[in-house]
Protein backbone atom coordinates (compact mmCIF):
# COMPACT_ATOMS: atom_id res chain seq x y z
CA UNK A 1 0.00 0.00 0.00
CA UNK A 2 2.78 2.40 0.97
CA UNK A 3 4.55 1.51 -2.23
CA UNK A 4 1.44 2.28 -4.22
CA UNK A 5 0.94 5.68 -2.59
CA UNK A 6 4.54 6.49 -3.18
CA UNK A 7 4.47 5.58 -6.84
CA UNK A 8 1.22 7.47 -7.26
CA UNK A 9 2.77 10.64 -5.82
CA UNK A 10 5.87 10.16 -7.91
CA UNK A 11 3.77 9.92 -11.07
CA UNK A 12 1.93 13.12 -10.12
CA UNK A 13 5.23 14.91 -9.58
CA UNK A 14 6.52 13.56 -12.85
CA UNK A 15 3.44 14.71 -14.73
CA UNK A 16 3.65 18.16 -13.16
CA UNK A 17 7.28 18.39 -14.13
CA UNK A 18 6.60 17.28 -17.67
CA UNK A 19 3.67 19.69 -17.92
CA UNK A 20 5.86 22.58 -16.78
CA UNK A 21 8.49 21.73 -19.35
CA UNK A 22 5.85 21.38 -22.06
CA UNK A 23 4.25 24.72 -21.22
CA UNK A 24 7.62 26.43 -21.25
CA UNK A 25 8.61 24.81 -24.52
CA UNK A 26 5.35 25.65 -26.21
CA UNK A 27 5.37 29.28 -25.08
CA UNK A 28 8.99 29.74 -26.10
CA UNK A 29 8.47 27.66 -29.23
CA UNK A 30 5.36 29.58 -30.27
CA UNK A 31 7.05 32.91 -29.82
CA UNK A 32 10.26 31.85 -31.48
CA UNK A 33 8.59 30.14 -34.46
CA UNK A 34 6.07 32.92 -34.99
CA UNK A 35 8.65 35.60 -34.38
CA UNK A 36 11.57 34.31 -36.34
CA UNK A 37 9.63 34.09 -39.57
CA UNK A 38 9.42 37.92 -39.49
CA UNK A 39 13.07 38.49 -38.77
CA UNK A 40 15.24 39.86 -41.56
CA UNK A 41 18.72 41.36 -41.29
CA UNK A 42 17.09 44.81 -41.52
CA UNK A 43 15.26 44.07 -38.34
CA UNK A 44 18.50 44.32 -36.37
CA UNK A 45 20.09 47.14 -38.30
CA UNK A 46 17.30 49.71 -38.41
CA UNK A 47 15.55 51.54 -35.63
CA UNK A 48 11.79 51.80 -35.12
CA UNK A 49 10.25 54.65 -37.07
CA UNK A 50 6.97 54.79 -35.18
CA UNK A 51 3.56 54.94 -36.73
CA UNK A 52 0.53 52.75 -36.38
CA UNK A 53 2.07 50.03 -38.50
CA UNK A 54 5.19 49.90 -36.29
CA UNK A 55 7.69 50.47 -39.05
CA UNK A 56 11.42 49.80 -38.71
CA UNK A 57 13.53 47.34 -36.78
CA UNK A 58 14.76 47.19 -33.22
CA UNK A 59 18.29 48.59 -33.34
CA UNK A 60 17.73 51.50 -30.96
CA UNK A 61 15.92 49.27 -28.48
CA UNK A 62 18.85 46.85 -28.44
CA UNK A 63 21.21 49.74 -27.78
CA UNK A 64 18.94 51.10 -25.07
CA UNK A 65 18.74 47.68 -23.43
CA UNK A 66 22.52 47.34 -23.40
CA UNK A 67 22.93 50.84 -21.91
CA UNK A 68 20.28 50.12 -19.35
CA UNK A 69 21.83 46.82 -18.26
CA UNK A 70 25.33 48.26 -18.05
CA UNK A 71 24.26 51.37 -16.15
CA UNK A 72 22.10 49.41 -13.75
CA UNK A 73 24.87 46.94 -13.03
CA UNK A 74 27.36 49.76 -12.59
CA UNK A 75 25.19 51.06 -9.75
CA UNK A 76 23.87 47.79 -8.34
CA UNK A 77 26.98 45.59 -8.40
CA UNK A 78 29.24 47.58 -6.06
CA UNK A 79 26.36 48.36 -3.70
CA UNK A 80 24.87 44.86 -3.69
CA UNK A 81 28.14 42.95 -3.48
CA UNK A 82 29.46 45.42 -0.92
CA UNK A 83 26.37 45.05 1.25
CA UNK A 84 26.51 41.24 1.01
CA UNK A 85 30.17 41.24 2.03
CA UNK A 86 29.46 43.62 4.86
CA UNK A 87 26.60 41.51 6.19
CA UNK A 88 28.42 38.16 6.12
CA UNK A 89 32.02 39.10 6.78
CA UNK A 90 31.70 42.03 9.15
CA UNK A 91 28.26 42.41 10.70
CA UNK A 92 27.83 38.69 11.47
CA UNK A 93 31.25 38.61 13.13
CA UNK A 94 30.60 41.63 15.29
CA UNK A 95 30.16 41.21 19.02
CA UNK A 96 27.74 44.08 19.54
CA UNK A 97 24.08 43.13 20.08
CA UNK A 98 23.02 46.41 18.48
CA UNK A 99 24.86 45.50 15.28
CA UNK A 100 23.17 42.10 15.36
CA UNK A 101 19.75 43.74 15.61
CA UNK A 102 20.48 46.17 12.78
CA UNK A 103 21.71 43.33 10.56
CA UNK A 104 18.68 41.20 11.14
CA UNK A 105 16.47 44.20 10.31
CA UNK A 106 18.52 44.76 7.14
CA UNK A 107 18.16 41.09 6.19
CA UNK A 108 14.41 41.26 6.72
CA UNK A 109 14.30 44.32 4.48
CA UNK A 110 16.30 42.59 1.76
CA UNK A 111 14.09 39.48 1.88
CA UNK A 112 10.96 41.60 1.64
CA UNK A 113 12.25 43.80 -1.17
CA UNK A 114 13.25 40.75 -3.18
CA UNK A 115 9.58 39.73 -3.22
CA UNK A 116 8.04 43.14 -4.00
CA UNK A 117 6.42 43.41 -7.47
CA UNK A 118 8.53 45.42 -9.84
CA UNK A 119 5.85 48.03 -10.50
CA UNK A 120 6.25 49.16 -6.87
CA UNK A 121 9.90 49.87 -7.59
CA UNK A 122 8.70 51.66 -10.71
CA UNK A 123 6.36 53.93 -8.75
CA UNK A 124 9.07 54.55 -6.18
CA UNK A 125 11.53 55.36 -8.96
CA UNK A 126 8.98 57.63 -10.60
CA UNK A 127 8.32 59.54 -7.38
CA UNK A 128 11.97 59.83 -6.37
CA UNK A 129 14.11 59.96 -9.49
CA UNK A 130 11.73 61.16 -12.21
CA UNK A 131 9.87 63.82 -10.20
CA UNK A 132 11.58 64.72 -6.93
CA UNK A 133 15.14 64.61 -8.27
CA UNK A 134 13.91 65.98 -11.61
CA UNK A 135 15.75 63.38 -13.68
CA UNK A 136 12.68 62.97 -15.88
CA UNK A 137 12.04 59.89 -18.01
CA UNK A 138 15.65 58.99 -18.62
CA UNK A 139 18.32 56.31 -18.57
CA UNK A 140 19.44 57.83 -15.27
CA UNK A 141 16.04 57.39 -13.60
CA UNK A 142 15.52 53.96 -15.10
CA UNK A 143 18.89 52.56 -14.14
CA UNK A 144 18.59 53.89 -10.60
CA UNK A 145 15.13 52.34 -10.24
CA UNK A 146 16.41 49.14 -11.86
CA UNK A 147 19.31 49.07 -9.41
CA UNK A 148 16.83 49.26 -6.50
CA UNK A 149 15.06 46.27 -8.02
CA UNK A 150 18.09 44.03 -8.40
CA UNK A 151 20.22 45.07 -5.43
CA UNK A 152 18.29 42.70 -3.11
CA UNK A 153 18.89 39.84 -5.56
CA UNK A 154 22.60 40.61 -5.71
CA UNK A 155 22.86 40.96 -1.94
CA UNK A 156 21.21 37.60 -1.40
CA UNK A 157 23.29 35.67 -3.92
CA UNK A 158 26.45 37.34 -2.61
CA UNK A 159 25.54 36.29 0.93
CA UNK A 160 24.88 32.71 -0.18
CA UNK A 161 28.15 32.58 -2.09
CA UNK A 162 30.14 33.88 0.88
CA UNK A 163 28.44 31.54 3.34
CA UNK A 164 29.39 28.56 1.20
CA UNK A 165 33.10 29.37 1.73
CA UNK A 166 34.24 27.25 4.70
CA UNK A 167 35.21 29.12 7.88
CA UNK A 168 38.41 27.12 8.03
CA UNK A 169 39.75 29.28 5.16
CA UNK A 170 39.03 32.43 7.13
CA UNK A 171 40.63 31.01 10.28
CA UNK A 172 43.69 29.88 8.35
CA UNK A 173 44.17 33.34 6.93
CA UNK A 174 43.55 35.24 10.16
CA UNK A 175 45.92 32.92 12.02
CA UNK A 176 48.68 33.98 9.63
CA UNK A 177 48.21 37.57 10.72
CA UNK A 178 46.02 38.71 7.83
CA UNK A 179 43.48 41.41 8.57
CA UNK A 180 39.80 40.78 7.99
CA UNK A 181 39.90 42.82 4.83
CA UNK A 182 42.88 40.89 3.43
CA UNK A 183 41.17 37.64 4.33
CA UNK A 184 37.98 38.58 2.51
CA UNK A 185 39.77 39.95 -0.49
CA UNK A 186 42.38 37.24 -1.01
CA UNK A 187 40.86 34.08 0.44
CA UNK A 188 37.08 34.34 0.63
CA UNK A 189 36.16 36.24 -2.54
CA UNK A 190 37.98 34.07 -5.11
CA UNK A 191 36.01 30.88 -4.37
CA UNK A 192 32.82 32.94 -3.94
CA UNK A 193 33.32 34.73 -7.24
CA UNK A 194 31.32 32.35 -9.49
CA UNK A 195 28.35 32.50 -7.11
CA UNK A 196 28.45 36.28 -7.00
CA UNK A 197 28.65 36.39 -10.79
CA UNK A 198 25.53 34.24 -10.95
CA UNK A 199 23.70 36.88 -8.90
CA UNK A 200 24.86 39.64 -11.21
CA UNK A 201 23.77 37.75 -14.32
CA UNK A 202 20.39 37.03 -12.70
CA UNK A 203 20.05 40.75 -12.05
CA UNK A 204 20.96 41.56 -15.64
CA UNK A 205 18.30 39.07 -16.80
CA UNK A 206 15.76 40.84 -14.65
CA UNK A 207 16.60 44.19 -16.27
CA UNK A 208 16.33 42.73 -19.76
CA UNK A 209 12.91 41.26 -19.11
CA UNK A 210 11.20 43.87 -16.89
CA UNK A 211 8.59 46.15 -18.43
CA UNK A 212 6.45 47.83 -15.80
CA UNK A 213 9.29 49.47 -13.88
CA UNK A 214 10.75 51.04 -17.03
CA UNK A 215 7.37 52.10 -18.36
CA UNK A 216 7.24 54.69 -15.57
CA UNK A 217 10.93 55.64 -15.47
CA UNK A 218 12.38 55.28 -18.96
CA UNK A 219 9.45 56.66 -20.94
CA UNK A 220 9.00 55.21 -24.39
CA UNK A 221 10.94 57.20 -26.93
CA UNK A 222 12.13 54.89 -29.68
CA UNK A 223 15.13 57.04 -30.54
CA UNK A 224 18.64 55.98 -29.53
CA UNK A 225 19.45 57.71 -26.23
CA UNK A 226 22.19 60.32 -26.58
CA UNK A 227 22.90 60.90 -22.90
CA UNK A 228 22.08 59.75 -19.39
CA UNK A 229 19.21 62.20 -19.41
CA UNK A 230 17.54 60.83 -22.57
CA UNK A 231 14.57 58.58 -22.30
CA UNK A 232 14.36 55.42 -24.34
CA UNK A 233 12.76 52.09 -24.95
CA UNK A 234 14.21 48.74 -23.95
CA UNK A 235 13.37 45.65 -25.99
CA UNK A 236 10.81 44.43 -23.49
CA UNK A 237 9.14 47.85 -23.48
CA UNK A 238 9.17 47.83 -27.25
CA UNK A 239 7.24 44.56 -27.28
CA UNK A 240 4.67 46.19 -25.04
CA UNK A 241 4.38 49.32 -27.18
CA UNK A 242 4.18 47.37 -30.41
CA UNK A 243 1.48 45.13 -29.05
CA UNK A 244 -0.59 47.87 -27.43
CA UNK A 245 -0.16 50.87 -29.71
CA UNK A 246 0.45 49.54 -33.20
CA UNK A 247 -0.99 46.98 -35.50
CA UNK A 248 2.41 45.34 -35.91
CA UNK A 249 1.72 42.32 -33.75
CA UNK A 250 4.09 40.22 -35.83
CA UNK A 251 6.93 42.61 -34.99
CA UNK A 252 6.07 42.37 -31.32
CA UNK A 253 6.41 38.61 -31.74
CA UNK A 254 9.72 38.95 -33.52
CA UNK A 255 11.12 41.21 -30.81
CA UNK A 256 9.80 38.83 -28.20
CA UNK A 257 11.57 35.95 -29.94
CA UNK A 258 14.88 37.80 -29.76
CA UNK A 259 14.22 38.47 -26.07
CA UNK A 260 13.42 34.82 -25.39
CA UNK A 261 16.65 33.69 -27.02
CA UNK A 262 18.59 36.29 -25.05
CA UNK A 263 17.08 35.19 -21.73
CA UNK A 264 17.72 31.51 -22.52
CA UNK A 265 21.34 32.31 -23.31
CA UNK A 266 21.70 34.17 -20.02
CA UNK A 267 20.22 31.27 -18.07
CA UNK A 268 22.52 28.82 -19.80
CA UNK A 269 25.48 30.94 -18.81
CA UNK A 270 24.27 30.86 -15.19
CA UNK A 271 24.07 27.06 -15.39
CA UNK A 272 27.58 26.96 -16.73
CA UNK A 273 28.83 29.14 -13.91
CA UNK A 274 27.15 27.05 -11.23
CA UNK A 275 28.55 23.85 -12.74
CA UNK A 276 31.96 25.46 -12.41
CA UNK A 277 31.22 26.19 -8.76
CA UNK A 278 30.32 22.62 -7.90
CA UNK A 279 33.37 21.38 -9.74
CA UNK A 280 35.61 23.73 -7.73
CA UNK A 281 33.94 22.75 -4.48
CA UNK A 282 35.07 19.15 -4.89
CA UNK B 1 67.27 25.47 32.78
CA UNK B 2 65.05 26.18 29.80
CA UNK B 3 64.18 29.65 28.69
CA UNK B 4 60.46 30.45 29.04
CA UNK B 5 58.69 31.47 25.85
CA UNK B 6 55.01 31.58 26.81
CA UNK B 7 53.62 32.21 30.23
CA UNK B 8 50.11 32.51 31.61
CA UNK B 9 49.38 34.26 34.91
CA UNK B 10 46.09 33.51 36.64
CA UNK B 11 44.60 33.39 33.18
CA UNK B 12 40.84 32.75 32.91
CA UNK B 13 38.62 32.76 29.85
CA UNK B 14 34.85 33.14 29.69
CA UNK B 15 32.44 32.26 26.88
CA UNK B 16 29.74 34.73 27.93
CA UNK B 17 29.01 33.81 31.53
CA UNK B 18 30.63 30.40 31.29
CA UNK B 19 34.14 30.11 32.70
CA UNK B 20 35.95 27.71 30.37
CA UNK B 21 39.44 28.23 31.81
CA UNK B 22 40.08 28.80 35.50
CA UNK B 23 43.20 30.66 36.64
CA UNK B 24 45.73 28.92 34.47
CA UNK B 25 49.40 29.28 35.44
CA UNK B 26 51.79 27.73 32.95
CA UNK B 27 55.32 28.32 31.75
CA UNK B 28 56.02 26.92 28.31
CA UNK B 29 59.73 26.51 27.55
CA UNK B 30 61.45 27.61 24.37
CA UNK B 31 62.43 25.12 21.68
CA UNK B 32 60.56 22.29 23.31
CA UNK B 33 57.36 20.47 22.50
CA UNK B 34 54.67 20.95 25.10
CA UNK B 35 51.55 18.77 24.95
CA UNK B 36 48.13 19.56 26.40
CA UNK B 37 46.21 16.44 27.31
CA UNK B 38 42.89 15.87 29.03
CA UNK B 39 39.37 14.64 28.43
CA UNK B 40 37.12 16.19 25.80
CA UNK B 41 35.76 19.62 26.74
CA UNK B 42 38.40 20.40 29.37
CA UNK B 43 39.57 23.50 27.51
CA UNK B 44 42.71 22.35 25.67
CA UNK B 45 41.75 24.05 22.40
CA UNK B 46 40.55 27.14 24.22
CA UNK B 47 43.88 27.44 26.02
CA UNK B 48 45.85 26.82 22.83
CA UNK B 49 43.85 29.40 20.91
CA UNK B 50 44.54 31.93 23.64
CA UNK B 51 48.17 32.15 22.65
CA UNK B 52 47.39 33.70 19.25
CA UNK B 53 44.18 35.34 20.41
CA UNK B 54 42.00 33.33 18.03
CA UNK B 55 39.30 33.16 20.72
CA UNK B 56 38.68 36.85 20.14
CA UNK B 57 36.87 35.98 16.93
CA UNK B 58 34.09 34.39 18.99
CA UNK B 59 31.42 36.85 20.17
CA UNK B 60 31.12 37.18 23.94
CA UNK B 61 34.60 35.97 24.88
CA UNK B 62 36.25 37.72 27.84
CA UNK B 63 39.53 37.07 29.64
CA UNK B 64 41.14 37.77 32.99
CA UNK B 65 44.77 37.56 34.03
CA UNK B 66 47.56 37.73 31.53
CA UNK B 67 49.40 35.80 28.86
CA UNK B 68 52.98 36.70 28.03
CA UNK B 69 55.15 36.00 25.04
CA UNK B 70 58.84 36.58 25.76
CA UNK B 71 57.80 38.58 28.79
CA UNK B 72 55.43 40.94 26.91
CA UNK B 73 51.68 40.98 27.44
CA UNK B 74 50.07 39.57 24.27
CA UNK B 75 46.88 41.56 24.81
CA UNK B 76 48.84 44.79 24.50
CA UNK B 77 50.51 43.66 21.31
CA UNK B 78 49.03 44.32 17.89
CA UNK B 79 47.14 41.16 16.97
CA UNK B 80 48.62 41.04 13.45
CA UNK B 81 52.19 41.04 14.74
CA UNK B 82 51.27 38.57 17.48
CA UNK B 83 49.89 36.10 14.93
CA UNK B 84 52.99 36.55 12.86
CA UNK B 85 55.02 35.43 15.87
CA UNK B 86 52.62 32.68 16.93
CA UNK B 87 51.54 30.45 14.05
CA UNK B 88 48.80 27.86 14.10
CA UNK B 89 48.04 24.51 12.47
CA UNK B 90 44.47 23.28 12.65
CA UNK B 91 42.93 19.88 13.28
CA UNK B 92 41.59 19.53 9.77
CA UNK B 93 44.09 20.49 7.07
CA UNK B 94 42.84 23.78 5.67
CA UNK B 95 44.92 24.79 2.66
CA UNK B 96 43.48 27.65 0.63
CA UNK B 97 42.03 26.71 -2.76
CA UNK B 98 45.11 28.13 -4.44
CA UNK B 99 48.33 26.68 -5.80
CA UNK B 100 50.87 25.08 -3.46
CA UNK B 101 53.18 28.02 -4.03
CA UNK B 102 50.49 30.62 -3.34
CA UNK B 103 49.59 28.86 -0.10
CA UNK B 104 53.12 29.10 1.23
CA UNK B 105 53.63 32.61 -0.15
CA UNK B 106 50.36 33.86 1.34
CA UNK B 107 51.75 34.85 4.74
CA UNK B 108 54.95 36.51 3.49
CA UNK B 109 52.93 38.45 0.90
CA UNK B 110 50.52 39.66 3.58
CA UNK B 111 53.51 40.84 5.56
CA UNK B 112 54.94 42.77 2.64
CA UNK B 113 57.34 40.48 0.74
CA UNK B 114 56.85 41.29 -2.96
CA UNK B 115 60.07 40.14 -4.58
CA UNK B 116 59.43 36.97 -6.58
CA UNK B 117 62.80 35.35 -6.08
CA UNK B 118 62.64 36.09 -2.35
CA UNK B 119 59.19 34.45 -2.23
CA UNK B 120 60.52 31.43 -4.11
CA UNK B 121 63.35 31.15 -1.60
CA UNK B 122 60.96 31.33 1.33
CA UNK B 123 58.69 28.73 -0.28
CA UNK B 124 61.55 26.29 -0.83
CA UNK B 125 62.89 26.76 2.66
CA UNK B 126 59.50 26.39 4.34
CA UNK B 127 58.48 23.38 2.28
CA UNK B 128 61.82 21.73 2.99
CA UNK B 129 61.45 22.28 6.71
CA UNK B 130 57.96 20.84 6.51
CA UNK B 131 59.41 17.76 4.76
CA UNK B 132 57.26 18.35 1.69
CA UNK B 133 59.68 19.93 -0.77
CA UNK B 134 60.81 16.74 -2.48
CA UNK B 135 57.24 15.64 -3.07
CA UNK B 136 55.99 18.91 -4.56
CA UNK B 137 58.96 20.75 -6.02
CA UNK B 138 57.92 19.92 -9.59
CA UNK B 139 54.28 20.90 -9.13
CA UNK B 140 54.34 24.09 -7.13
CA UNK B 141 51.66 25.56 -9.33
CA UNK B 142 49.25 22.69 -8.90
CA UNK B 143 46.23 23.24 -6.68
CA UNK B 144 46.84 22.45 -3.02
CA UNK B 145 43.45 20.75 -2.95
CA UNK B 146 44.87 17.93 -5.08
CA UNK B 147 47.33 16.87 -2.34
CA UNK B 148 46.64 14.01 0.08
CA UNK B 149 45.47 14.83 3.61
CA UNK B 150 48.92 14.26 5.10
CA UNK B 151 50.55 16.38 2.42
CA UNK B 152 47.96 19.10 2.96
CA UNK B 153 48.73 19.15 6.68
CA UNK B 154 52.46 19.45 6.00
CA UNK B 155 51.63 22.24 3.55
CA UNK B 156 49.74 24.00 6.33
CA UNK B 157 52.81 23.62 8.54
CA UNK B 158 54.97 25.06 5.74
CA UNK B 159 52.49 27.91 5.37
CA UNK B 160 52.79 28.66 9.09
CA UNK B 161 56.60 28.42 9.01
CA UNK B 162 56.83 30.80 6.05
CA UNK B 163 56.08 33.85 8.20
CA UNK B 164 58.97 32.91 10.53
CA UNK B 165 57.02 32.46 13.76
CA UNK B 166 58.63 31.78 17.13
CA UNK B 167 55.84 29.51 18.29
CA UNK B 168 53.72 26.98 16.39
CA UNK B 169 50.42 25.93 17.91
CA UNK B 170 48.95 22.64 16.73
CA UNK B 171 45.45 21.48 17.64
CA UNK B 172 45.32 17.71 17.13
CA UNK B 173 47.31 18.09 13.91
CA UNK B 174 47.32 14.39 13.11
CA UNK B 175 43.85 13.34 14.18
CA UNK B 176 42.46 13.52 10.65
CA UNK B 177 45.38 11.55 9.18
CA UNK B 178 46.27 7.89 8.68
CA UNK B 179 49.06 6.26 10.75
CA UNK B 180 51.76 6.71 8.12
CA UNK B 181 51.01 10.39 7.71
CA UNK B 182 50.84 10.72 11.50
CA UNK B 183 54.34 9.34 11.91
CA UNK B 184 55.55 11.86 9.33
CA UNK B 185 54.00 14.74 11.22
CA UNK B 186 55.49 13.52 14.50
CA UNK B 187 58.98 13.24 12.99
CA UNK B 188 58.49 16.68 11.54
CA UNK B 189 57.63 18.17 14.94
CA UNK B 190 60.81 16.71 16.35
CA UNK B 191 62.93 18.30 13.67
CA UNK B 192 61.11 21.63 14.05
CA UNK B 193 61.76 22.12 17.72
CA UNK B 194 65.34 23.20 17.03
CA UNK B 195 63.94 26.43 15.64
CA UNK B 196 60.48 26.76 17.10
CA UNK B 197 58.57 26.38 20.31
CA UNK B 198 55.76 23.91 19.70
CA UNK B 199 52.55 23.53 21.65
CA UNK B 200 50.33 20.64 20.67
CA UNK B 201 46.90 19.41 21.76
CA UNK B 202 46.44 15.69 21.49
CA UNK B 203 43.97 13.04 22.51
CA UNK B 204 46.47 10.33 21.90
CA UNK B 205 48.47 9.41 25.04
CA UNK B 206 51.12 7.51 23.09
CA UNK B 207 51.57 10.49 20.83
CA UNK B 208 52.01 12.84 23.78
CA UNK B 209 54.51 10.44 25.35
CA UNK B 210 56.38 9.99 22.05
CA UNK B 211 56.76 13.54 20.88
CA UNK B 212 56.51 15.94 23.78
CA UNK B 213 59.10 17.15 26.26
CA UNK B 214 56.57 18.68 28.64
CA UNK B 215 52.98 17.78 29.35
CA UNK B 216 50.13 19.72 30.90
CA UNK B 217 47.13 17.74 32.09
CA UNK B 218 43.85 19.64 32.13
CA UNK B 219 40.60 18.65 33.75
CA UNK B 220 37.28 20.33 34.43
CA UNK B 221 36.29 21.13 38.00
CA UNK B 222 32.78 20.88 39.48
CA UNK B 223 31.74 24.03 37.56
CA UNK B 224 32.94 22.55 34.24
CA UNK B 225 35.79 25.09 34.17
CA UNK B 226 39.13 23.83 32.84
CA UNK B 227 42.07 23.71 35.27
CA UNK B 228 45.66 22.65 34.86
CA UNK B 229 46.03 19.73 37.25
CA UNK B 230 49.62 18.95 36.64
CA UNK B 231 52.46 20.26 34.50
CA UNK B 232 55.99 18.96 34.12
CA UNK B 233 58.45 17.00 32.03
CA UNK B 234 56.63 14.36 30.02
CA UNK B 235 58.71 11.47 31.43
CA UNK B 236 57.77 12.39 34.95
CA UNK B 237 54.08 12.99 34.19
CA UNK B 238 53.83 9.59 32.53
CA UNK B 239 55.95 7.59 34.98
CA UNK B 240 55.31 9.18 38.35
CA UNK B 241 52.44 11.67 38.31
CA UNK B 242 51.97 13.42 41.61
CA UNK B 243 48.23 13.89 41.25
CA UNK B 244 45.91 10.92 41.53
CA UNK B 245 43.66 12.26 38.73
CA UNK B 246 46.57 12.48 36.29
CA UNK B 247 47.45 8.89 36.99
CA UNK B 248 43.85 7.78 36.53
CA UNK B 249 43.66 9.60 33.20
CA UNK B 250 46.87 8.33 31.67
CA UNK B 251 46.24 4.78 32.78
CA UNK B 252 42.85 5.09 31.10
CA UNK B 253 40.61 4.95 34.14
CA UNK B 254 38.55 7.90 32.95
CA UNK B 255 38.29 10.44 30.16
N1 LIG C 1 32.60 28.96 20.80
C1 LIG C 1 32.24 28.52 22.02
N2 LIG C 1 31.20 29.08 22.65
C2 LIG C 1 30.82 28.63 23.89
N3 LIG C 1 31.43 27.65 24.55
C3 LIG C 1 32.48 27.05 23.97
C4 LIG C 1 32.94 27.46 22.66
N4 LIG C 1 34.00 26.68 22.33
C5 LIG C 1 34.19 25.83 23.37
N5 LIG C 1 33.28 26.05 24.35
C6 LIG C 1 33.20 25.34 25.63
O1 LIG C 1 34.40 25.49 26.32
C7 LIG C 1 34.80 24.28 26.94
C8 LIG C 1 36.17 23.89 26.44
O2 LIG C 1 36.12 23.63 25.05
P1 LIG C 1 37.41 23.24 24.22
O3 LIG C 1 37.01 23.16 22.80
O4 LIG C 1 38.51 24.15 24.57
O5 LIG C 1 37.72 21.78 24.79
P2 LIG C 1 38.79 20.71 24.31
O6 LIG C 1 39.53 20.30 25.53
O7 LIG C 1 39.57 21.23 23.17
O8 LIG C 1 37.85 19.53 23.85
P3 LIG C 1 38.10 18.45 22.68
O9 LIG C 1 39.13 17.53 23.23
O10 LIG C 1 36.79 17.81 22.52
O11 LIG C 1 38.57 19.19 21.49
C9 LIG C 1 33.72 23.25 26.58
O12 LIG C 1 32.84 23.17 27.69
C10 LIG C 1 33.04 23.84 25.40
O13 LIG C 1 31.68 23.47 25.38
MG1 LIG D 1 39.72 20.70 21.06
Amino acid sequence: MRKFTQSMFFSVFWLTGIAAVLVMLSVAGYVVVKGFSRITPDFFTTSPRGGLSGEGGILSTIITTVYLVLLTLAVATPLGVGAGIYLVEYADQSRSPLAARITSAARFGVETLAGVPSIIFGLFGYALFVTALKLGFSLASASLAGACLIIPVIIRTTEEALKSVPDSYREGSLALGASRWETVWKVVLPPAFPGITTGIVLGAGRIVSETAIFFVTLGGSYRTPSSLMSGGRSMALHVYYLAMETRAFDKAMATAAVLVVLVVVMNLSINMISRRISRNAR
Amino acid sequence: MDQIRLKTLDYSLFYGEFRALNRINLEIPSNRITAFIGPSGCGKSTLLRSFNRMNELIPGVRTEGSVQLDGGDIFREDVVSLRKRVGMVFQKPNPFPKSIFDNVAYGPRIHGVRNRSRLAEIAEESLSRAALWDEVKDQLHKSAMALSGGQQQRLCIARAIAVKPEVILMDEPASALDPVATVKIEELMNSLKKNYTIVIVTHNMQQAARVSDFTAFLLTDENRAGNVIEFGPTDRIFTSPTDRRTEDYITGRFG
